[in-house]
């Protein structure tokens, strides 16, 4: 008979038992980060790459798994996402020193890079794997260490791409336990790493709930809120072009991006050539009866149903019972009103677009805004125009910070084909309830110490110029004495050490007495 | 000292035992130990102390650890001590845990004491009855506890006094790291057991050589003998292994766990048997009763114990720890390289060599005004005893090491009577 681990008084639901293993997992991490910050730019460098590269190449496996375990998105655009958060984005980045210090001559300042130490990053089940390289990325390029915290819908997937992660960052010479992986992740545990006050910053995509339990866990957080984008065709639009722009970017993925359009606003003039478009882009534009249809279908009395999330146009209108042509890419539902009686103009991650006819501009910028409103306050929005006074006036009016330009808003948005920063974490700033405006990147999970000399011109600076940080890399091995192969233990030689002496004639109550004596004098003092 | 901690000294010697308490107070140690968390000591009258003593490893986890005083509560609305007359829910599971985490596969059984010396005297009474001899050979120095059999294994300084030596020749003593008198010892064939600490705590952690144990399980091997290995110290995670004799690559006949075991929360000591050597478990499985031996609260915490130590993030954090103290500990080497001079290592086991005999001691006593607790080696007063927690924190070792420098700079200063040369510019 084999020995069983068995359980008997299990404690496991306990506050004991969820802050002790929340703890020993940061405080490894913690540990973890004190050696990275040892490391010098071209010993970190090492490390990025070689994840990166290992992230590269199972890019695509990775897309198939988790869409065969999340049953939604598509194979070969999460594979792009899955490579777009690999090498491309360690080359974006490759040139911004975040490791060496920097000497500001004119200012008479030098800045250390003080990396956050241990980030705890919520990773959501639409892009699991694009948003784990990434963030994973981001902490070994700034030498923190991160524990992920896979949404259990994509658990398995994110585990074993974490795994393989993990093993390519210690191979190449990262410390233990810089990436770590929660393999059991549940609410009361995920309270527990973020209210820890082991974790220095949590980066938190994901849900609402999630994101505003981050903010409220007294640690400094980074959370982003949903989006709901508006895509605004003004009259002066190259239709074909932009009609094509948003089929493509709509379906991309099944539309789980967070930076995906969502509401569709045009003019009058453009409504008929627009729908025409669309339609030769293999967008399906529903009827009256076909919209209540799809509303109903997606908007239960609580909430989107999840069911539909990254489900593709012709899966999604089989459920609501509409035919369409094979071919479809994306469900276009007209809608009368953009505010709290239309749940249709909220946000809705899958490929299904409303479209809203606006009388005059002024009103487009005005339903624009109350997109916003209605969510993806903070997010991004899109404009399809020629006209810059239009583009200018839009984006200063719309409540997001990040306004596309006649391109795809899905990718645009995140960094993809703009050159705003490659992200998968897109900062919704005040007016969406976060601490973050831009695209997350490797500068926000660093703080610098500045060396600040007197400003009085008659006050020389320091040489710093030729000087570098002392990065002294990993620790050595301590010895483990009388294991073959074990480093030795030093030993200073006594044989040339005049003050040690012998007392090898004394007996037991004389050294007692020796030392009692030794001792009171030493206390005197 | 407050009147209050006065007085309580006055009871203590009055009503437990005046002679260590008067000890302490000759050695300058005037620590009354209050409450206690983590790996900190509080003196009654207020001083915190970060402890690197820990009981000998019976702090491992740090003290009162959240999560052992969680299951011991949790286990007293099901458990108490038990009937050991009986077979037993939570000594059987403790036994499988233990089992399953053996460092041989022979080691099946386990048999349970209420405490370290006890189940040493289990293990010698297992090897006699399972090789029919009587002799027992240990190592000069070497310490086991303080019961029947186990006190005559050790230094005679606790033996004597009691009139408790071995008198018949029973118990044989060996130097540590010489192979040719254990050869000696053993070649008669008329020997047990050789029990053996894997790193002789008490004195003063000297390491063994390469080869030398497994070289003297060779040697019981050749003559018949059984292995015993004393992992009352050096187990549990203690060398970046769960059980020291693994890093050594030895198997033990028996091997015996305590202190740690149940994280300083319940008494419990374990002895682990092989199947060639559990005889009398077959032939009378009364033959040693403990009322409190394998308490079952005991058993619950110490499942707890040995589920915590084996956590993969244990072990990294272990190896952590082991490397920058070690690195730190350099450090102040190099700089008071007339006066400290050594570091004995295995992991978390370390012994700090100093250039005087009794340099520990006040090694030890400047520690303690600077709010660290080291002992110094009972058995070789030239080494201190240094053994930082299993889960300690970054900055927890940072803050020890700040202070342990302090401290060695002054005991080298009033041994060596020169000042830090620091100071002399």
């Amino acid at each position: 008979m084999e020995p069983q681990i068995r359980t008997l008084v299990d404690i496991s639901e306990s506050q004991a038992s969820l802050s002790g293993r929340a703890d020993i997992v940061l405080e490894r991490a913690r540990w973890a980060s004190y050696i990275f910050q040892r490391f010098d730019k071209k010993r970190t460098m090492k490390i990025v790459d070689a994840v990166a590269n290992v992230a590269h190449s199972h890019a695509g496996e990775w897309a198939e798994q988790v869409v065969v375990e999340t049953g939604f998105g598509v194979v070969s655009h999460k594979k792009l996402k899955n490579e777009f958060t690999a090498k491309p984005l360690v080359d974006y980045y490759r040139e911004q020193d975040l490791v060496s210090m920097r000497v500001k001559e004119e200012k008479k300042i030098v800045e250390i890079p003080r990396p956050a130490g241990v980030i705890f990053a919520l990773i959501p089940s639409t892009n699991p794997i694009s948003t784990l390289n990434f963030k994973i990325i981001l902490a070994l390029i700034t030498r923190n260490s991160i524990v992920i915290s896979p949404h259990p819908a994509a658990k398995k997937s994110c585990i074993d791409a974490v795994r393989i992660l993990t093993e390519a960052a210690i191979s190449s010479g990262a410390p233990e336990g810089a990436i770590q992986v929660l393999e059991t992740p549940s609410i009361p545990l995920i309270e527990e790493f973020m209210s820890s006050p082991k974790t220095n910053v949590i980066l938190a995509t994901g849900g609402t709930a999630m994101v505003r339990a981050a903010y409220s866990s007294s640690n400094p957080a980074i959370g982003v809120g949903p989006g709901n984008a508006p895509v605004f065709v003004d009259s002066s639009a190259d239709i074909a072009l932009a009609a094509n722009q948003i089929v493509t970017s709509k379906s991309f993925d099944n539309s789980v991006l967070c930076t995906s359009e969502s509401n569709l606003i045009t003019l009058t003039d453009v409504d008929k050539p627009l729908r025409k478009s669309l339609k030769n882009e293999g967008a399906y534009i529903c009827n009256n009866n076909e919209v209540v249809q799809i509303r109903n279908y997606l908007f239960h009395p609580n909430g989107f149903n999840v069911e539909a999330l990254g489900r593709d146009a012709v899966w999604i209108a089989r459920e609501c019972g509409i035919r369409v042509p094979k071919k479809t890419l994306i469900l276009v539902t007209p809608i009368n009103s953009i505010g709290i009686e239309e749940p249709l103009a909220r946000e809705k991650l899958c490929p299904v677009l409303s479209f809203y006819v606006a009388n005059s501009p002024k009103q487009a910028i005005a339903q624009s805004r109350a997109t916003l409103r209605a969510t993806g306050a903070g997010h991004s929005a899109v404009i399809h125009s020629q006209n810059e006074r239009m583009i200018l006036d839009f984006a200063s009016r719309v409540e997001c910070y990040r306004v596309v330009v006649n391109a795809s808003c899905s990718l645009g948005a995140s960094g993809f084909n703009t050159n705003l920063a490659p992200s998968f974490t897109i900062g919704t700033g005040f007016y969406g309830r976060s601490s973050l405006g831009e695209n997350l990147g490797p500068q926000h999970l660093i703080h610098w110490t500045q060396i600040a000399y007197n400003s009085d011109p008659s006050v020389a600076f320091g040489k710093f110029n030729e000087l570098s940080l002392s990065l002294d890399g990993p620790l050595p091995r301590s010895p483990s004495d009388g294991v073959p192969g074990s480093p030795k233990s030093r030993r200073v030689d006594t044989t040339s050490t005049s003050t040690s002496f012998s007392i090898d004639n004394v007996n037991r109550e004389e050294l007692r007495k020796l030392i009692a004596e030794e001792l009171k004098n030493v206390l005197k003092k | 000292m407050s009147q209050e901690k006065i007085d309580f000294l006055e009871r203590s010697k009055t009503f437990w035992n005046p002679g260590k308490t008067q000890d302490w107070q000759d050695m300058g140690i005037d620590l009354v130990i209050d409450h206690r968390e983590k790996y900190y000591l509080h003196d009654m009258d207020g001083r915190r102390l970060i402890d690197v003593h820990l009981n000998g490893g019976t702090y491992n986890l740090g003290h009162r650890h959240p999560e052992l005083v969680e299951v011991l509560k949790a286990g007293t609305s099901r458990f108490d001590m038990g009937n050991h007359h009986f077979p037993a829910l939570a000594r059987t599971a403790l036994a499988e845990a233990l089992a399953e985490s053996a460092p041989g596969p022979e080691l099946r059984y386990t048999a349970y004491g209420s405490g370290g010396g006890e189940a040493v005297d289990i293990a010698l009474k297992t090897a006699r009855h399972a090789t029919q001899r009587r002799k027992i050979v240990s190592i000069i120095k070497a310490y086991h506890g303080h019961t029947g059999l186990a006190v005559k294994t050790g230094d005679d300084r606790f033996s004597k006094l009691f009139l408790s030596e071995d008198t018949v020749g029973e118990f044989v003593q060996v130097p540590f790291n010489d192979l040719n008198t254990m050869e000696d010892a053993l070649k008669r064939r008329d020997v047990a057991a050789v029990i053996m600490e894997t790193i002789p705590a008490t004195y003063g952690f000297p390491m063994p050589e390469e080869g030398y144990l497994p070289s003297v399980k060779q040697l019981c091997e050749r003559y018949d003998t059984l292995y015993i290995a004393d992992e009352v110290q050096t187990g549990l995670m203690r060398t970046g292994e769960l059980w020291g004799c693994t890093k050594y690559k030895v198997q033990p006949d028996i091997m015996v766990t305590g202190k740690g075991i149940s994280g300083g929360m319940y008494p419990i000591a374990c002895v682990l048997i092989s199947e060639k050597c559990s005889g009398w478990l077959k032939e009378d499985g009364f033959g040693h009763m403990s009322t409190m031996g394998g308490a079952e609260l005991g058993c619950v915490v110490a499942m707890k114990t040995l589920e915590i130590v084996q956590r993969p993030e244990v072990r990294s954090v272990v190896h952590f720890i082991s490397d920058y103290i070690r690195s730190g500990l350099d450090e102040i080497m190099e700089e008071y390289s007339d006066f400290f001079i050594g570091i004995r290592q295995h992991g978390l086991i370390m012994g700090l060599e100093f250039s005087h005999e009794q340099g520990a001691k006040p090694v030890m006593k400047y520690l303690y005004e600077n709010g660290v607790w080291a002992i110094f080696s009972a058995l070789d007063p030239s080494v201190l005893q240094f053994k930082p927690g299993l889960l300690m924190t970054q900055s927890e070792c940072e803050e020890l090491l700040g202070r342990v420098q302090i401290g060695i700079e002054q005991a080298r200063e009033e041994v060596l009577g020169v000042r830090n040369r620091r100071s002399i510019h």
